[in-house]
């Protein structure tokens, strides 16, 4: 997807203006946009430079290191997977095959219908409750395809 | 009269339903004209019972579990809110073999209080340590640490007294205490647990460690994956604020000690602790060289005590009752308790707080009565995604540093998975390389690039007929030689461990006849 997405460029600015007096501002500032946003644009990377007095590259490096940061926006619900080998023992590889069918896209890709945005996770500290997947921000513990589909179904329910 | 029940809010318990069970309590209560106070408490660590309920009766803790939504009419019917009887019912927790057999210092209070009342952390013993911590000097503080045989709970093992004695010895205006709770490994979550159900305790150990080495500044950088660790932290911050154990005058001593949640962005390599520092100065998370070590020259450049939160959170217990109390558990040079976390295909899976020593197959049996699956047990693998992958007979083994590393495993954070004799070693092994080349920060090029060929000469042995093995074994060996001998840090330093393991215990899974 090359489409451009629109953003708020005031509220990366107030976002990095409110933060940037902190000792090692930039990641408080990309972790507020990312949760205010949804992602972080990457036209904002000079808007960030500016306010911090750093170099775009220096921006766009800490940008592109972390995993969680998101360059495109999330479809309407995130799920999270784990794929690490806790969940891998209690049968967590069929699992993510199942959400991945279920959802209709790959790992780190939103669905066409914009709905379901899939990312792998490498441990959520739920090993004791495995296999563990996170949807729509509520973590769900010894998950099977059946659970998954009707925790899915709930939030259709909730929000159509 | 209001009857109090109790119910974890841990991420665990939560994750399999405890939130809809609290609210199923409490309508049901309303509907019964009963007067019913829900309070929600850390877990217990026993996980395959949770969500599990528990009431007060004469004195006691009464508990039941797995309690569903729908079995709620049902307790109260069998009058649980008095003790009475009902097939969940598992009566008194402490009682349970479980947790009996645990030598619970660390995660003594958790299930049982309140994690953000500082009034129930204060009335089951908290704080105490910190009123005598005091009233010492901070050579006596560093001493009873050092007496203790305290090593870091992290990974690495390193003695925690010796860190501290460095950062205290080193002038600088500025110092920082640091609490690593990038609790990356799978199968570990005892960081989790002591954040969500007993917050208190670890910041208690950071302002002593603040204390003992002049720091005035704290950190605990913690991961993105614990959104209920974040809340209850800075909950518990506020609190302590409010009633001066933290801030600009603690406890009326005139000292002061700042601390702030930084959390991360999802980068395992930030768990390694320069380039956690990295991380908190705002960058990307390159590892650092070492020397200087963090201790002379850490955050910002100045010295910094950094230590992971089992390690932190077990310094009330030693200033408490003294180092020598503490060293009285553990063998050889393990001292102490260490929370042993209990994971993958297991049917008991929980927390398990033992003196080190205690042997692998007692944990996995005797504690997590097998596997879940029911089937034969076929490997498990010790110390998260860089520790070794262990078969059953090795399973005698105690849990102790060095007894693992003799065998060329690693202790790590103390988390064990199990897996049944449904595991393909050499597909546990690709992933190993996988999940280097995925989290790799690419500062070294053995760990960079040295794990995608990894993963590439793993696929080539599979594929290839086993005359024809020979060759590509020499080379993931060769590999894994220049892995752990090129690398800064313990990522590519250690991931050969889970490969030459898995080659060296289960050659058939890699198509070999007998072990190469």
């Amino acid at each position: 997807m090359n489409q451009q997405h629109s953003w708020d460029r005031t509220v990366v600015e107030s976002i990095a203006h409110g933060l940037k007096d902190k000792p090692g501002a930039l990641m408080p500032i990309l972790r507020r946009i990312q949760d205010e946003l949804g992602w972080v644009p990457r036209d904002s990377v000079p808007v960030l430079a500016e306010i911090l007095n750093l170099s775009r590259a220096e921006v766009h490096g800490v940008l592109s290191f972390y995993h969680d940061f998101r360059h495109e926006p999330p479809g309407r619900f995130v799920v999270k997977v784990c794929r690490a080998e806790s969940c891998q023992a209690m049968g967590g590889v069929a699992l993510a095959e199942h959400v991945r069918h279920r959802l209709g896209c790959e790992f780190g890709a939103t669905s066409a219908d914009g709905e379901f945005t899939l990312e792998p996770v490498y441990c959520l500290g739920n090993c004791a409750c495995s296999p563990a997947v996170v949807v729509n921000g509520v973590l769900l513990g010894r998950v099977t395809p059946e659970r998954f589909d009707a925790a899915v179904a709930a939030l259709n329910g909730n929000n159509r | 009269m209001t009857t109090r029940v109790y119910l974890p809010c841990d991420s665990g318990a939560r994750s399999l339903g405890a939130d809809a069970v609290a609210n199923a309590i409490a309508v049901e209560a309303r509907q019964r004209g009963l007067a019913v106070e829900v309070i929600r408490t850390g877990s217990r660590g026993l996980y395959w019972l949770e969500p599990m309920i528990e009431v007060e009766k004469s004195g006691d803790r009464l508990a039941y579990g797995p309690v569903t939504v729908a079995e709620v009419g049902g307790l109260f019917d069998a009058d649980f809110l008095h003790g009475g009887n009902h097939k969940l019912a598992l009566g008194v927790p402490g009682e349970v073999p479980y947790l009996k057999r645990q030598e619970r210092l660390t995660f003594a209070r958790i299930g049982i209080t309140d994690p953000v009342s500082v009034d129930d952390y204060i009335e089951h013993g908290g704080y105490r340590a910190l009123e005598r911590a005091l009233a010492l000097s901070p050579e006596q503080i560093v001493e009873e640490i050092t007496v203790s045989g305290l090593r870091g709970r992290g990974g690495a093992g390193f003695p925690a007294g010796i860190k501290w004695r460095t950062t205290l010895q080193t002038n600088a205006p500025q110092k920082y205490v640091i609490a690593n709770a990038d609790e990356g490994d799978s199968g570990t979550f005892a960081d989790r647990m002591i954040m969500e159900g007993d917050p208190f305790v670890l910041i208690e150990g950071m302002t002593i460690a603040a204390i003992a080495v002049g720091a005035t500044q704290g950190y605990i950088y913690l991961r993105s994956e614990y959104p209920d660790s974040l809340r209850m932290l800075e909950t518990a911050i506020n609190a302590a604020m409010v009633r001066n154990y933290l801030g600009e005058n603690l406890c009326g001593s005139g000292k002061r000690f700042m601390l702030e949640v930084r959390v991360g962005a999802g980068a395992y390599i930030c768990g390694e602790e320069t380039a956690m520092l990295e991380s908190l100065e705002g960058k990307r998370g390159m590892v650092r060289f070492k020397p200087p070590v963090p201790a002379i020259s850490g955050l910002f450049g100045r010295p910094s005590v950094i230590n992971n939160v089992v390690t932190l959170a077990s310094v009330p217990i030693i200033l408490e009752r003294g180092g020598a109390f503490y060293k009285d558990f553990g063998m050889g040079r393990s001292r102490g308790t260490v929370p042993i976390q209990l994971a993958g295909n297991v049917k008991r899976p929980g927390l398990i707080e033992k003196a080190f020593g205690v042997s692998l197959r007692e944990i996995i049996y005797d504690y997590g009565g097998g596997t879940a699956s029911g089937r034969p047990l076929r490997a498990v693998q010790i110390g998260g995604p860089l520790g070794a992958y262990f078969p059953e007979p090795l399973l005698d083994l105690p849990f102790d540093y060095e007894a693992i590393a003799a065998q060329g495993g690693l202790l790590g954070h103390g988390g064990i998975v199990v897996f049944d004799d449904s595991v393909d070693l050499a597909r546990q092994a690709r992933y190993a390389m996988e999940f280097c080349a995925l989290e790799s920060c690419g500062k070294c090029t053995p760990c960079r690039i040295g794990s995608i060929r990894g993963m590439e000469v793993i696929d080539r042995i599979l594929a290839v007929r086993n005359g024809e093995k020979a060759g590509e074994l020499e080379l993931l060996r060769d590999l894994c030689d220049t892995m752990t001998a090129g690398s800064l840090c313990a990522l590519g330093g250690l991931t050969p461990l889970p490969v030459v393991s898995a080659l060296k215990h289960f050659p058939q899974d890699f198509g070999l006849s007998a072990s190469p």
